[in-house]
């Protein structure tokens, strides 16, 4: 089948702190054919127009997340969106905002990583338990499903160039940071809650959102972090009125026959006794 | 606990309560005179002789008072997010806040005490 070749003009923010006074506009006409994405149309300008353009981008396969962008007014990955199924003729791309400008379409995340740093978004638990490498942190599949979908973000910031609180006070933390605060908020593996609700609770935290919900509709991989913020602060609120229902850390599994915690559940089959010596079934 | 949990928990608080208190409001206002809830003397809520019959009543000056109360919060602690949100200097910060807490407190004591002044003039206008 022949490819249908078409010329679709990208409109793209060029800036370049060293010579601009600030960012303007370049058009750049581009040969499309069919499967092109964004990303591609990119490459297309960069090898047969302009070598001076500059972008971020690794996979290539919606998967690293470094090729946030606006396009055409929403924030979402350049290598995720087909030419095709943006429609018309005129594709706008830009920088994500909410955040400085490296240079053309590179935003400067490194504002985003301290937030996300400070919210602590690792297993938070006692140091005996986490360095012995003997047995294995228990946690059932309903335990899992409860925060797992916040594990898939991609940290690629479309939600905080979304998000309309971040745009008018940056103190505030952001749909990304607060999303990974609750993911590890739920995990029965950690014990970091009251750590994390002097952050989450204070100044720019969870309630600082407005629940415009912009997070969760540009989100590439299908993430609410809109949900994560709302059941943050319901968290939040029911542990300041003494309501919420204390989380009670989930314990390891030293090997077969030992810590069967839930009944009617067996014990994940790769759990493995490493430094004790092997126990023999009786 | 951080103080901005407290803060917001209470800011939920008064809301549902000025809700409440709202709709007692506006059902006394506009259907009271025509089925004398709250409205004995003749069809007109707002008349001087309804409006001193609940002055004489504990019951609404309290209510008054609770309703200024977490109205008064209600609102300037929403006007304080809401200007805290222009991204303003720790110190600007500070000072509209406690500018707003003086405020509420200015205006919750003279309401209350409006109030108060409401009923006692009532009882002694009933006993008078």
């Amino acid at each position: 089948m022949a490819e249908s070749n078409k010329i679709v003009n990208f409109h793209v923010t060029r800036y370049n702190p060293e010579k601009d006074v600030k960012p303007y506009i370049q058009t750049y006409k581009v040969e499309v054919t069919d499967g092109m994405t964004v990303l591609d149309g990119l490459h297309w300008i960069k090898e047969h127009l302009d070598p001076t353009l500059v972008w971020r981008y690794s996979c290539r396969m919606g998967i690293c997340g470094s090729c946030g962008m606006l396009i055409n007014g929403s924030p979402t990955l350049a290598c995720n969106t087909q030419i095709s199924h943006l429609g018309g003729m005129d594709i706008t791309v830009g920088p994500l905002p909410n955040f400085e400008i490296i240079r053309d379409l590179v935003p400067d995340l490194a504002s985003m990583f301290d937030k996300h740093a400070s919210v602590k978004p690792n297993i938070i638990r006692d140091e005996a338990d986490l360095v012995s490498r003997q047995g294995e942190f228990y946690q059932s599949p309903e335990q899992l499903e409860e925060f797992l979908q916040f594990t898939f973000c991609i940290k690629c910031g479309c939600c905080m160039a979304a998000c309309p609180t971040l745009a008018t006070d940056v103190r505030y933390l952001g749909p990304m940071p607060l999303t990974a605060l609750q993911r590890y908020n739920t995990d029965t593996r950690d014990e970091g809650f009251d750590i994390r609700a002097k952050i989450a609770g204070g100044d720019g935290g969870a309630f600082s959102c407005h629940y415009a919900g912009e997070c969760s509709r540009v989100c590439p991989k299908g993430v609410d972090p809109a949900k994560a913020i709302q059941l943050l602060k319901r968290k939040l609120v029911l542990d300041y009125l003494h309501l919420a229902s204390k989380k009670q850390p989930c314990k390891k599994l030293e090997g077969p026959g030992h810590g069967k915690l839930l009944p009617n559940m067996n014990p994940p089959a790769r759990t493995v006794v490493q430094d004790a010596p092997a126990e023999t079934n009786k | 606990m951080s103080n901005g949990t407290k803060f917001w928990t209470w800011h939920m608080a008064a809301g549902v309560a000025l809700l409440f208190l709202l709709g007692l409001h506006m059902l006394i206002m506009h259907f009271g005179g025509s089925v004398h809830l709250f409205a004995p003397h003749g069809s007109e809520a707002v008349s001087v002789e309804n409006s001193q019959w609940r002055d004489a009543h504990t019951f609404f000056a309290i209510t008054y008072i609770l309703m200024l109360g977490v109205g008064l919060y209600h609102g300037l602690y929403g006007l304080r997010t809401i200007l805290l949100e222009l991204t303003l200097k720790p110190a600007v910060a500070k000072t509209v806040t406690a500018f707003l807490v003086l405020v509420g407190l200015g205006l919750f004591g003279f309401g209350s005490w409006a109030a108060w002044a409401a009923h006692t003039i009532a009882i002694a206008g009933g006993k008078g």
